[in-house]
């Protein structure tokens, strides 16, 4: 395997690690309520 | 006698069919309110506002902001890893296939009107997206992170894409009377710039994409690493620099930081040297592995169309 391809590899699975343990910790539900409401600051009202 | 349209490309169809996609639900346009289903809760890879009535996944720009602006409480795991493995797998394929706001900005530059080159200019000003990334994205909200107040810089200061898709679209909803008279300044700021953006994109290929989004930016850092994407086989380039030439991106090599993987340069390269793949399969232009045509523009002398 060349180094690129492990250097990949090696980033794939740290993105799926993190991803498992943002769901874990709530980040998943945190984007979900913020993504529900109406964001004022995007809408130029905060 | 009419004039036939010509035929979209694939890629201009995957561009249209995904801009739909994330913003399929149609209720919200009609009824001026945004969807609050569980799907939120996922990003789509694209810029595209969350405060969209049509929007069904979560902006990831948004989602990262607002995730640095609480790390203070919980790490930001989840928006990182989520972008990691969209730059990973797709990279600027994204911005080339997958965003909606780089479709409009493709349109809108088909208005025939005299077109701004690229340029060296150009090439320094496609840095200013890595401060706007650094500042608005991370800095601002990591700043005020400290004070455990909650802002997210770009979105609050910069998003075009937020002024278009959510706050137009709202706002010219009769039912949402409310919103509309709540604007004031910053509002108006932010729809100068959008106006200016869209001015821009005019006269100027992809100016928002270029110089200003720090998604962009974002992939384009894990331009090399991306699976799917255009690639040049070394071994066929004779540095021609026909890729160069027709590239409307200001690209110091393709598939780099600064490529939308458009596509444009496999049709001009004379040695087949260019594809789009996955990996090592090849889904449009010249398997490595395969022989040249019989008869084709070049042969294994490499002389080329100069014969």
């Amino acid at each position: 395997m060349t180094r690129k391809r492990a250097l990949w590899a090696a980033l794939f699975a740290l993105g799926l690690l993190l991803v498992v343990l943002g769901v874990l910790n709530g980040g998943a539900r945190d984007v979900l309520a913020k993504a529900v409401k109406i964001c004022s600051e995007c809408i130029g009202l905060g | 006698m009419v004039k036939k349209l010509p035929r979209p490309s694939t890629r201009r169809l995957i561009q249209l069919y995904s801009a739909l996609l994330y913003n399929a639900h149609l209720k919200g346009f009609a009824e001026g309110e945004i969807y609050t289903g569980p799907l939120k809760s996922v990003c789509v890879p694209g810029l595209n506002c969350y405060s969209c009535p049509g929007a069904v996944g979560a902006c990831p720009l948004g989602s990262l902001q607002n995730a640095v602006a609480a790390s203070a409480d919980r790490p930001a795991f989840y928006i990182v890893g989520v972008l990691l493995l969209f730059g990973l797998l797709l990279g600027r394929v994204i911005c080339g296939f997958l965003c909606p706001f780089g479709l409009i900005q493709e349109l809108l530059h088909k208005i025939p009107t005299r077109k701004v080159p690229k340029s060296p200019l150009t090439r320094r000003l496609s840095r200013v997206k890595y401060g706007v990334l650094l500042l608005f994205v991370i800095g601002i909200p990591a700043w005020f992170a400290l004070r455990r107040l909650p802002l997210p810089g770009f979105c609050k200061f910069i998003c075009p894409a937020g002024t278009l898709e959510g706050a137009l679209l709202l706002m010219l909803h009769p039912a949402n009377e409310a919103l509309r008279a709540m604007t004031g300044g910053i509002f108006w700021w932010k729809f100068s710039l959008l106006v200016l953006i869209l001015t821009s994109c005019v006269f100027v290929f992809r100016a928002f994409c270029r110089f200003l989004c720090p998604l962009g930016a974002l992939y384009g850092l894990m331009a090399r690493l991306a699976l799917l994407g255009v690639k040049v086989d070394r071994s066929r380039c004779t540095d021609c620099g026909a890729c160069l030439r027709v590239c409307p991106m200001d690209i110091r090599a393709v598939g780099d930081s600064e490529c939308v993987h458009c596509g444009k340069c496999i049709d001009v390269c004379r040695f087949q040297a260019i594809s789009f793949r996955a990996g090592k399969l090849v889904l449009r232009g010249r398997d490595p592995s395969t022989p040249p045509r019989c008869g084709s523009a070049q042969d294994d002398t490499g002389k080329g169309a100069r014969q």
